[in-house]
């Protein structure tokens, strides 16, 4: 139990995706204008990575690694498919994102509208590859792969929620021209991600 | 066809290939594939790796994208360019554990990340599906550029204030080694990239004013 | 043109996308495979030079120069790690036995014991590595160590001298640590630290640890080593991995073999 809540706290936390490792830069930087847009998309990526990480881990342990394929036949059991993982990570975060998509549309049609193109670009969002990436390269279990799905995606909605509060307040400030909009964004991101840093040695 | 676009290198060539360098940079203008570029910066031979395989994967994806857009379904067209790439993407992966062992120990995830770097991605869909083979190519490999250059910059930039060297060279004789350079830790923090990069935008952006953002 | 939006061909083209990707990867993969499998077994005997001191750091060998140093001066051998006694050279694939591929396969490998490391199984049988004199005798034995760190498993060598108690050499090859905090595990300077500490006490207990603060030079301080200042968990991971591993649970009988004479 414990090690799960570590994990949890670690991934939200200590190795935040958008602060520490800077992934999902592009819609981080484009849907942080207002706080509603940045909650919504965060709650979709949250949707998604839980549904790609552990899902990719099935399909990791199940078909790709060397030797699972022994269920299917025998003869088949020194096969090693590992090679395929990012080919198969990225038609599964396509398909989740696919019915991630469809299941705002159904349930809540203004958030659809406000997202726009950022909801199918979660596919390409760096966070969700990067979820199963980390996955595959830290060999979790399928419990951890659900915990680091849930603990990877409220990290960055957290960050992009926290980011929108600032900007929001950044509208009333007298930014230089050369630094308005993206410039003052990136230092705002460095600063925050500078505070993040304070949660590198809590363990549970 | 007309005769300038059947040209090599003619003016539209030569645009698809230096526009994206500076003026319409990736990085600081278009504001496309920023994630690896902060997490690989820490040394200049890692961000050369990056940008070397960025631009492999961005010019051959052009390329591969260009060649079938006629034929292919509207309606997969985005699937199509994803497994395109994540197989570019894949082979890079294969020759660096092959040929760059411990460098790609080190670039770890990062090098799966190519796959969902906008940058490749948006040049496919926004370039390669409506413009012919070779200068979707040259396009690839000048955006490619761009980014290599941007990380080039972040990279020198962190190891030479974070540890006083550049490419394992030192160039500043760090204290620890009996020199005289006090080495800036938070160079070699992530937040670091996020600052310069900062500056960068800043410095482009009042060189360049057409690129400002107005409220 | 073909008709681009009909179901048929869409499915049609779908396949041959497929099919050509598939054929592009496999062919990289499997072409390469070999040449990765070399470098994936070199780096990790290079990392047994390093940590024995026989290499430096830094040092840009070929690859062919690495294979003979270490062709030429290690012999690898396989523990019973419960009894600590050495196997009989040749009995099982010393070249090829994959620690690893063991210690996560049920039979030839077991449950730890409970332990601070969060160390799961560990393998039946572990290669250490003599190092051999001019003379034939042994001079050093490094030791495979592994623990978890902060965010996965620290993989490394550990160096020790004739006396199976001074430390010669440290180096971690593989880990998931924060770069430039844990991650410092690998870096020579702070391996460097370990040279000439002791391992046991007096009373053969071990006491190599990591801690928090400052510790001496190695003749004041012999069982100390300092932490990496801002990576208190990959500190803390290395102290309780090497305590295991030293301890009855890992290499404890193997070392009080070692240092009663047991060499081959």
């Amino acid at each position: 139990m414990e090690h799960y809540a570590n994990l949890l706290v670690k991934s939200i936390f200590l190795e935040n995706m958008a602060l520490a490792f800077f992934l999902g830069m592009c819609s981080f930087l484009a849907c942080s204008k207002k706080v509603e847009t940045a909650l919504g998309l965060g709650v979709a990526v949250v949707f998604v990575q839980v549904l790609t990480v552990p899902l990719n881990q099935i399909i990791l342990k199940q078909l790709l690694a060397e030797g699972a394929l022994h269920w299917v036949h025998p003869s088949l059991a020194r096969v090693d498919l590992s090679f395929l993982a990012f080919i198969l990570f990225i038609g599964t975060i396509a398909a989740a994102t696919q019915v991630v998509e469809m299941s705002v549309d159904r349930f809540a049609p203004k958030l659809y509208a406000t997202l726009g193109v950022f909801l199918p670009l979660i596919a390409v969002n760096c966070v969700i590859m990067a979820g199963s990436l980390f996955m595959q390269e830290r060999d979790y279990t399928f419990a951890e792969s659900v915990v680091y799905g849930v603990g990877s995606g409220l990290g960055w909605a957290l960050a992009i929620a926290a980011m929108a509060a600032v900007r929001e307040k950044l509208a009333y400030s007298n930014v230089p021209a050369g630094l308005k909009g993206l410039g003052i964004t990136f230092i705002t991101a460095g600063l925050m991600s500078l505070a993040f840093m304070v949660f590198s040695g809590i363990q549970l | 066809m007309s005769a300038v676009t059947d040209t090599l290198f003619g003016k539209p060539q030569r645009d698809a290939f230096v526009d994206p360098i500076i003026s319409n940079n990736p990085i600081a203008v278009q504001v496309l594939g920023i994630c690896s570029a902060l997490a690989v910066t820490t040394r200049v031979d890692k961000a050369v790796v990056m940008g070397v395989g960025v631009i492999l994967v961005t010019a051959f994806a052009n390329l591969a994208v260009s060649m079938v857009r006629n034929h292919t379904p509207s309606a997969i067209r985005i699937i199509v360019q994803l497994a395109i790439i994540a197989s570019l993407v894949i082979v890079v992966d294969q020759f660096l554990k092959a040929f760059l062992f411990e460098l790609s120990l080190e670039l770890s995830v990062f090098v799966g990340l190519i796959i969902t770097n906008c940058i490749v991605m948006g040049r496919a869909e926004g370039y390669a599906m409506q413009n012919p083979p070779w200068l979707s190519f040259l396009d690839g490999i000048g955006n490619g550029l761009g980014y290599a250059l941007v990380l080039l910059l972040v990279a020198v930039s962190r190891e030479l204030l974070g540890a006083g060297k550049i490419l394992g060279v030192t160039v500043l004789p760090v204290q620890s080694e009996g020199g005289w350079y006090e080495p800036n830790g938070l160079m070699l923090l992530a937040p670091s990239a996020l600052f310069i990069i900062a500056l960068l935008i800043w410095a482009l952006r009042t060189w360049k004013p057409e690129l400002q953002e107005k409220d | 043109m073909a008709r681009t939006d009909s179901t048929r061909y869409t499915f049609f083209f779908a396949a041959a996308v497929c099919v050509a990707c598939a054929l592009l990867v496999s062919v990289a993969a499997v072409g390469l495979r070999d040449k990765q499998e070399i470098n994936a077994r070199l780096y990790r005997q290079k990392n047994v030079l390093l940590a024995a001191a026989l290499v430096k750091p830094g040092q840009d060998l070929p690859d062919r120069e690495l294979l003979a140093i270490f062709d030429q001066n290690i012999r690898i051998r396989l523990v019973d790690l419960k009894t600590g006694a050495l196997l009989p050279e040749g009995k099982m694939d010393e070249r090829n036995y994959d620690q690893r591929r063991a210690r996560n396969d049920p039979q030839m490998s077991r449950a730890a014991p409970p332990n601070e490391a969060q160390i799961q199984r560990v393998p039946n049988y572990a290669s250490v590595y003599l190092v051999m004199s001019k003379g034939g005798t042994v001079e050093q034995v490094v030791l495979p160590v592994e623990g978890v760190g902060m965010w996965g498993t620290c993989y490394g060598f550990i160096a020790l001298d004739r006396d199976g108690n001074t430390v010669r050499g440290l180096t971690f090859y593989e880990q998931k640590e924060t770069p430039g905090l844990g991650g410092e595990i690998s870096n020579p300077k702070w391996q460097a630290l370990w040279h000439g500490r002791k391992v046991f006490n007096a009373q053969w207990e071990p006491k190599l640890t990591v801690i928090k603060g400052h510790a001496g030079p190695p003749d004041q301080d012999p069982h100390r080593i300092d932490a990496l200042s801002g990576a208190t968990i990959t500190s803390n991971g290395v102290a309780r991995l090497m305590a295991f591993w030293f301890s009855n649970d890992g290499f404890g009988p193997y070392l009080k073999r070692f240092r009663e004479g047991a060499t081959s």
